[in-house]
């Protein structure tokens, strides 16, 4: 273990010469996939251009995901013997004119400056509020994203330094009981969604019996709307594997699978750097650090299959098949992959394990409430203020997300989808909900691996719903037959609903074919795929109905089912939407309350998009013009 | 079965060898030999199932189950339009409708003069960036009507 030590002991002093006590400055720039489509790699390119023009030395670090995306591009510096100022929303000129005045003028600009992360006396000095506290982060705990937006993901000395592997190590001193018994006090529950007692799943793969074992890291995050696997890959990658690490030795695999789908290039990039740096440290291989362990990881790129995510079809996946579920028992812990004992958990549970094994199941208890400890990653978007990455105690309620977290709607708030498209629509009334295992159950609904879409009033419920199944149409194997036929029952009468053709009879059919693949699916895609239709017919009916009887579509997105105006009260005469229009539908003079012709109005929706006062709105189609105004839009 | 040599294949670059001959290396054979030829040839499909040992039915199967692989030459240009939950809030699809007025094709085509391909996906994971594109690998993120313009204005000059 001496060599190892020294790798830390190394990686402890790099890290404190460079960072901690830097003499020169310090550039963070977030370049997970999020800042890169915010820009992130045209500031890079500017901040490298500037420090030669400046003639400056300095250190640039790229980072992973600090949470609020909404914020990127994110750059950070850190001036010697200052803490480490965030600068937002930066494009190339901003960082230029950022970077000259701190770097040549020593002027930390506290006006342009959104956070530190150093202590009170700093605020106090400069007015730059801490980071932490910016309310969007304030409620929110790290346990999980502990080492994102921190450290260089693809500098393995960074991840040594900041108690890398220490799990790993104690669970070698201590023995693999202590890693069940660490498991089972934490109370840790499988992250992927279904929430089975994660050492469950540990001990039955430990006592199985098999020449081969395996364990197989979940990261095929297939729910559109989610992206907290992708952004802990991306910005920890190490955190993940120590913990793949840690359950093969517990349940003495003998090999680790990553399955990372395909469509997150850069997590698989740093996925392979950080197995090669830990085969450099001789974390991986024959006899791992003289303990009699030998463990090696492999990485399997998915191929675009979200149903691969359900872990049957996954192993069939990883074993060269179609990726189609079949029916359990057998469980993989008794034969998966290969037909060997296999555990499966998915990148977030394994991300989890190293703090639970350093610190002990005990510590983890402090985090959420009894039967949901610890704390879980969500990635929130939609029509929220801010969106991006967040880690909250289980048990938080959806208001404190959505409200504080999220800083509200711009418009008035409709809805949180909840789990993905497997998930459920919870409307305002179910807001006071906390989030735990059994409550989204409640609620109609399910955890999920983690996606929270806020809507607002400019989303249609009916158009939601649609769409949802629409991909569980697409995505569903065909295999069984309830979830094929099931899917493709829902998705014909909400197509015809909005449309504008709908019957109330569609909804019974609707919720019939709903009962149906609840009760007789295979897997977790045909059982829980009806969930957006039923909870949406549970508490937005009155939207269905007036699509079916009143053919109104309130929100303004079925086509056909609404036409636009112009609310005199808000519209300031700007004449953006007149300029933009490409029907020439608005007319009106600047500065004064413009109109809009509907009946030239092609629903294109680029005036909305403009119009910053929120003027245009959808009003339900005059009776006489219904039919004519539906067969206009439908051509 | 016939060993197949690396000069028989209809791409000097494409060498199985790196793969062992199990049946689980079938996706990464297929992978590899799309990153190569940037779709899967017919020809590919019977050299695959000769080198594993399996029919040619069952590579075109598993092939054809997952979305990444494509049976047809590529354009030059991928434009991909992501279509995820989070997209489809912020109303990707309006911007959908957009590219094919720009490029004149409909999501699954390809421009008659190979300059461009056009794809509705779901997701490419930068949800909080939404609405999101996709043009040649290089992600742009809060899109809009103008911003679209400008992106592809500049590819269609290259």
């Amino acid at each position: 273990m001496n060599q190892f030590n020294l790798y830390q002991e190394s990686a402890l002093q790099k890290w404190d010469s460079q960072i901690v006590h830097n003499e020169i400055p310090v550039i963070y720039l977030g370049t997970a996939s999020c800042g890169i489509a915010a820009g992130a790699l045209d500031v890079l390119e500017a901040i490298q251009q500037t420090l030669i023009e400046l003639g400056q030395p300095a250190q640039i670090i790229q980072v992973g995901c600090i949470g609020p995306c909404y914020l990127e591009p994110i750059m950070d510096i850190a001036m010697p013997g200052s803490p480490r100022v965030s600068y937002t929303n930066v494009n190339p000129q901003k960082a230029k004119v950022i970077l000259q005045a701190c770097l040549k003028e020593g002027d930390i600009s506290p006006r342009t400056a959104k956070g530190h992360f150093g202590d009170e006396s700093f605020s106090a000095s400069t007015g730059i509020p801490k980071f932490f506290d910016l309310p969007m982060l304030k409620p929110q705990v790290r346990v999980i994203l502990k080492n994102c937006g921190f450290i260089d993901p693809e500098d393995g000395d960074h991840y040594l330094a900041h108690d890398g592997y220490q799990g790993f190590l104690k669970v070698l001193e201590a023995g693999p009981e202590y890693a069940l018994e660490a498991l089972k006090e934490s109370g840790l529950r499988g992250r992927g969604g279904a929430g089975f007692p994660a050492y469950k799943k540990w001990e039955l793969a430990r006592n199985a019996q098999g020449e081969h074992k395996y364990v197989v890291c979940n990261a095929d995050e297939g729910d559109p709307g989610a992206f907290m696997n992708r952004a802990l890959i991306e910005s920890d990658p190490h955190a993940v594997l120590e913990g793949l690490l840690i359950a093969g030795y517990t349940v003495s695999a003998s090999e680790g699978i990553i399955y990372v789908r395909a469509e997150y290039p850069l997590a698989v990039k740093r996925l392979k750097k950080a197995i090669e740096q830990m085969r450099s440290y001789g974390l991986l291989g024959e006899d791992i650090l003289a303990s009699g362990f030998s463990f090696d990881i492999r990485i399997k790129e998915g191929a675009g299959a979200f149903v691969c995510g359900e872990e049957t079809a996954l192993i069939a996946s990883l074993e060269g098949k179609r990726g189609m579920p079949r029916p359990r028992p057998p469980f993989p812990s008794d034969r998966g992959y290969n037909n060997s004992p296999t555990l499966i958990n998915n990148t977030e549970t394994f991300g989890t394990i190293p703090a639970i094994m350093r610190n002990g199941g005990k510590w983890y208890q402090q985090f959420g409430v009894p039967g949901n400890y610890g704390t879980k990653t969500f990635s929130l978007v939609g029509k929220v203020k801010h969106t991006g990455l967040i880690e909250v105690p289980l048990g938080t309620p959806l208001r404190q997300i959505v409200e504080e977290i999220g800083g509200g709607t711009e418009l008035l708030f409709k809805a949180v989808q909840t789990g993905g498209p497997l998930g459920g629509c919870l409307g305002p009334t179910q807001l006071d909900t906390p989030i735990t295992y059994e409550a989204m159950r409640d609620q109609g609904s399910i955890m999920g691996s983690g996606g929270l879409i806020v809507m607002d009033e400019s989303t249609c419920i009916v158009d939601m719903a649609r769409y949802f199944i629409g991909f569980a149409l697409r995505e569903s194997c065909g295999n069984c037959t309830p979830c094929r036929i099931g899917t493709r029952v829902l998705s014909d009468r909400l197509e015809k609903i909005i449309a504008g053709e709908g019957e109330p009879h569609d909804l019974e059919v609707m919720r019939a074919a709903a009962d149906t693949m609840v009760k007789a699916s295979l897997c977790g895609l045909g059982q829980a795929a009806s969930n957006p239709v039923t909870s949406s017919l549970n508490y937005f009916l009155s939207e269905y109905e007036a699509h079916i009887h009143d053919r109104y579509c309130q929100s303004g997105v079925c086509k056909g089912l609404y036409q636009l105006t112009i609310l005199a009260e808000r519209c300031n005469g700007c004449g953006l939407c007149l300029k933009v229009c490409p029907a020439n539908a608005i007319e009106g003079k600047l500065k004064e309350t413009h109109t809009l012709d509907a009946s030239l109005c092609t629903q294109c929706h680029a005036c909305i998009e403009d119009c910053t006062k929120h003027a245009i709105v959808s009003i339900p189609l005059p009776a006489e013009q219904d039919q004519l105004l539906l067969s206009e839009a439908l051509q | 079965m016939v060993a197949l040599s690396t000069q028989d294949l209809e791409e000097d670059l494409i060498d199985f060898t790196l793969f062992s001959r199990e049946p689980h290396q079938l996706i990464p054979i297929l992978q590899y030999c799309q990153s190569h030829l940037g779709y899967i040839s017919r020809d590919m499909v019977r050299q695959i199932a000769d080198y594993l040992d399996i029919s040619e039915a069952r590579v075109y199967g598993v092939a054809s189950f997952y979305t990444q692989f494509r049976f047809e030459k590529p354009g030059d240009h991928q434009i991909r339009i992501c279509l995820g939950t989070a997209c489809h809030v912020q109303s990707g699809e309006l911007l959908s409708q957009e590219i094919q007025k720009i490029i004149g094709i409909r999501p699954g085509e390809i421009t008659p003069d190979n300059k461009f391909e056009f794809h509705e996906v779901a997701c490419l994971g930068c949800c909080a960036q939404a609405p999101v594109v996709e043009v040649d690998g290089r992600i742009y993120g809060k899109m809009t009507r103008k911003k679209l313009q400008k992106v592809l204005a500049n590819y269609e000059s290259i």
